[in-house]
């Protein structure tokens, strides 16, 4: 009997301690979150979408950041999306019984998690430094660099859930194998693929190291993605070690802005994939 | 319980003359180093209902997927030997095998509708091979939908998903889409196995009526559907053809010990 | 019905001979694409090297364990970003590890099934938030917390005890290398409790149910029947978790100090590789000191790589055992 409550004390200590864990964990999302919603609503208004940002000591916006942000984005993800689609379909449609597939599967892993400043520095040594500046151009293309391995995983993963029968049914009413892949398994996978994009484009909102040897930064908004461009993260890292606080107000609501966007895009990828299992 | 003698008896073809639309010879079948069709032989007449029976793992539908190639998706299946259809032999690597799969229809156990509307899967099949207007393209899709017995069910709903529909309706679909391309030869894998009895007597029904136009292969674990249905059956038992005879005297009076054991239910 | 089947054969032909073509094509496409992801990890390292060649040229072995840095006279060593990086990532997985794993011990076998779903994507949304959000947050809010509370309580408490003194002395900054691997071990966190999640699954629920069956509880069946299915797959998950720790940049370079020096005191500012190219790199004047920099990357990567590697080849055979990718 004494053995029994011994076994049921260390039963006890041990789920509390987990659950404790688990209220530990649940806490530091609570902190942060009231923190940034805090500190980043009392900066929040109009002028932030629509002034550029300002000189020390000065009230702006965010606006050439915001501008930046999203045309880098968007670029990143019209270079690294059909890039990574490409390579997917190979490892999953053509190559999927070869040795090639083994290797590459695990370099696009090592890849996916790779340290991000040193995929900006790859691209400051192979795009800026020989034209001698940096270019949003430059920019665009190391997050692309991060964008291509998140596609070739979720890509992958959803062109393997499509039944083989399907294409064999598709096979058999005569349609070549290119067209197998492209009407048919693409479309039963379209609404994962689709996923795998919005989570590299959350993925992406939030770097910065890979622009700051890249894209650098620019005070003013620029449109030019053949020089310096700013970014949200850029400023954010600017405004926020500096000693004004102004910039210090404006870094918080861009922090939240990014935020924001994160978080509706993970809610969003949520929604399609649950939407998607109830069908 | 069905009388098998009396089915068959119904279904004997009227006397026209018999033409071989494909020959088998000689056929080895290979996965990876497992030898699983044994040098077969066997005739499939035009436009006559050939079935093909046998315990599992016999290899008949390791046959159907020789018929029209499928089985070039994976690299490490081949086959060796002879099929001929019209003339020329379909297994020669010269030969287009898009071309075959236009004139060699498939149905699978499983149904596979598309994941497109009732009307785009026939019409995605349809598109393949012709270009249509608009309102041809329409009449197209009703014939192949009628054709399959399925046109009543679904007219008022051609835009909903293929894969709404129940099983019965699917595997029917899947045959409008493969009658859709007007193929010459129909080669089904035992296409009731997941249908419940109604959906399984309503494609019966459409085989026989198919048999008229279309060269015929089924394969099926169902004995007695093979009784109710077909012309010609073919016995096979471990990679290797036993018999091959009409259904009626198949039936009745099987010349090999083992095609009796399975059909009075010994074994399988 | 059945004399109106007309048996035509479809017009064929000159449609296809482009389908061919087609075919082969996207074959081709294909095949580029997925070499060239390979390409560019070998191009990566390829660049790496060439950028770091000037620093090895000038110091030779010698820069791995020089801890001086120096712009003006040009000389530059690696050891005290290298501890920094090391002691850091140390740091984060001593807290994250146990609180990980009790988190997904927590969620898999504990937690009541409605719960489980809220708790785990309430969880996921630490590995949303960006790492700059993870620095702005620890600059501001929690550095001052440590620097006021904490720190000092820690100072107080181990002040005469022999051992640990030296390692928790020091001005309380706030900043420091205590700091920083606190930021890495909450951003490491949801990893760690989402693969140890996945793996705790893969053991059998039959085995489960016999243990329980004979009166286990819910500890021991964790420790018998669970722990020894994921044993292998639970490293695995360490290892990822410390290889995105070694290359996290912005989280650290705000907390970290920016020091070059190795101090013995947790508690004193120091520099990660990470940190200290962030901060430099763009000043960097004169070839060596971009160079320097460059060489620190290119061992930031290497350490990188063996870890990820080792971890992805431990999964892949904690996958192999059960039958699962993880």
């Amino acid at each position: 009997m004494k053995r029994y409550r011994a076994r049921r004390r260390r039963n006890a200590v041990a789920v509390s301690v987990c659950a404790g864990a688990t209220l530990l964990g649940l806490g530091w999302v609570i902190l942060i979150l009231l923190a940034l919603l805090r500190e980043g609503r009392s900066g929040m208004s109009l002028a932030v979408f629509t002034e550029m940002t300002p000189p020390p000591g000065a009230a702006g916006g965010l606006l050439n950041a915001i501008v930046g942000s999203l045309m880098m984005t968007a670029l990143a993800v019209a270079l690294g999306t059909p890039l990574g689609i490409a390579a997917a379909t190979y490892l999953a449609e053509y190559g999927r019984h070869g040795r090639l597939r083994h290797v590459v599967r695990f370099f696009n892993d090592i890849l996916l998690s790779a340290p991000s400043i040193v995929i900006g520095l790859f691209i400051y040594e192979i795009l800026v430094a020989p034209l001698g500046h940096f270019s949003g151009y430059a920019g665009a293309c190391a997050l692309a660099l991060i964008v291509v391995p998140v596609v070739v995983r979720t890509t992958e993963d959803m062109l393997l859930l499509v039944p083989d029968p399907l294409r064999e049914a598709a096979a058999a009413l005569g349609l070549p194998r290119a067209a197998v892949i492209t009407r048919i398994a693409y479309r039963a996978a379209g609404t994962g693929m689709l996923t795998g994009v919005l989570l590299a484009i959350a993925r992406i909102s939030g770097e910065t190291a890979p622009l700051l040897f890249t894209a650098l930064n620019n005070q003013f908004i620029s449109v030019d993605m053949g020089s310096p461009m700013a970014s949200l993260p850029a400023v954010i890292f600017q405004f926020a070690l500096s000693p004004y606080k102004e910039w210090q107000a404006l870094a918080w609501t861009g922090a939240l802005i990014i935020t924001l966007a994160v978080l509706a895009l993970n809610v969003t990828t949520r929604t399609i994939a649950s939407a998607r299992s109830r069908k | 319980m069905i009388d098998v003698a009396e089915a068959v008896r119904n279904r004997m073809p009227a006397v026209t003359a018999l033409a071989e639309k494909i020959s088998v010879r000689g056929l080895h079948f290979y996965y990876g180093k497992n030898h699983v069709l044994r040098g077969l032989d066997v005739p499939l007449y035009a436009k006559r209902v050939t079935a093909f029976i046998g315990p599992s793992g016999c290899g008949k539908s390791t046959l159907l997927r020789t018929l029209n190639r499928i089985y070039d998706l994976y690299p490490n299946q081949r086959a060796e030997g002879e099929i001929i259809m019209d003339g020329k032999n379909i297994l020669a690597p010269e030969e287009d095998v898009t071309l075959l799969r236009a004139r060699v229809g498939m149905v699978f156990q499983k149904p596979t509708p598309f994941p497109m509307s009732v009307y785009e899967n026939v019409a995605f099949a349809i598109r393949l091979y012709e270009r249509l207007p608009r309102a041809e393209l329409d009449v197209r899709v009703e014939q192949a939908l009628r054709r399959a017995a399925l046109w009543d069910e679904v007219r008022d709903k051609l835009g909903v998903s293929g894969m709404s529909l129940s099983g019965g309706q699917q595997q029917r679909l899947c045959i409008a889409r493969t009658v859709a391309v007007r193929p010459e030869v129909i080669l089904l894998d035992e296409p009731c196995s997941a249908l419940d009895p109604i959906s399984t007597a309503k494609i019966e029904e459409l085989i026989c009526e198919l048999s008229s136009a279309y060269t015929i292969v089924l394969v099926t674990h169902n004995m007695q559907q093979a009784a109710r249905v077909s012309d010609f059956t073919a016995f096979m038992y471990l990679g290797e053809l036993i018999e091959f005879d009409r259904t009626s005297t198949m039936f009745t009076a099987p010349r090999d010990r083992r095609t009796m054991d399975y059909i009075t239910g010994r074994f399988g | 019905m059945a004399s109106s089947l007309p048996v035509a054969r479809p017009a064929l032909g000159p449609a296809f001979r482009h389908w061919r073509a087609f075919d082969c094509g996207f074959r081709l496409v294909t095949l580029t694409a997925t070499v060239a992801v390979l390409v560019l990890l070998v191009g990566i390292m390829i660049a790496l090297i060439k950028g770091a060649a000037p620093a090895f040229a000038a110091f030779g072995p010698h820069f791995l364990v020089d801890s001086s840095w120096n712009p003006v006279i040009e000389k530059f060593g690696a050891l005290a970003p290298i501890y920094g990086t090391a002691v850091t990532s140390f740091i984060a997985m001593l807290i994250a590890a146990p609180l990980g794993l009790g988190i997904a011990m927590f969620l898999t076998e504990i937690c009541p099934t409605r719960l489980r779903r809220p708790i785990s994507i309430a969880i996921e949304l630490l590995a949303g938030i960006p790492s700059i959000i993870y620095g702005m947050w620890g600059l501001f809010v929690l550095a001052p917390v440590l620097q006021n509370t904490v720190q000092p309580v820690l100072i107080g408490l181990f002040a005469r005890v022999p051992g640990l003194s030296a390692l928790l002395a020091g001005p309380p900054y706030g900043i420091g290398v205590l700091t920083a691997g606190l930021i890495l071990a909450i951003m490491v966190l949801p990893l760690i409790t989402s693969v140890a999640c996945d793996v705790f699954a893969t053991a059998p629920a039959v085995l489960k149910e016999a243990a329980y069956g004979v009166g286990a509880t819910t500890w021991e069946v964790f420790r018998h029947v669970v722990l020894p299915y994921a044993r292998v797959g639970v490293i695995g998950a360490m290892m990822l978790a410390t290889g995105r720790a070694l290359g996290e940049t912005m989280a650290v370079t705000f907390v970290v100090g920016n020091a070059h020096r190795i101090s013995g005191s947790l508690l004193a500012p120091g520099t990660t590789i990470s940190a200290t190219i962030a901060n430099e790199f763009t000043e960097a004047v004169g070839e060596r000191y971009g160079a320097a920099l460059m060489a620190l990357a290119l061992i930031l990567f290497a350490i990188t790589f063996v870890v990820l590697a080792a971890a992805r080849l431990l999964l892949l055979h904690a996958g192999q055992q059960t039958g699962q990718r993880p």
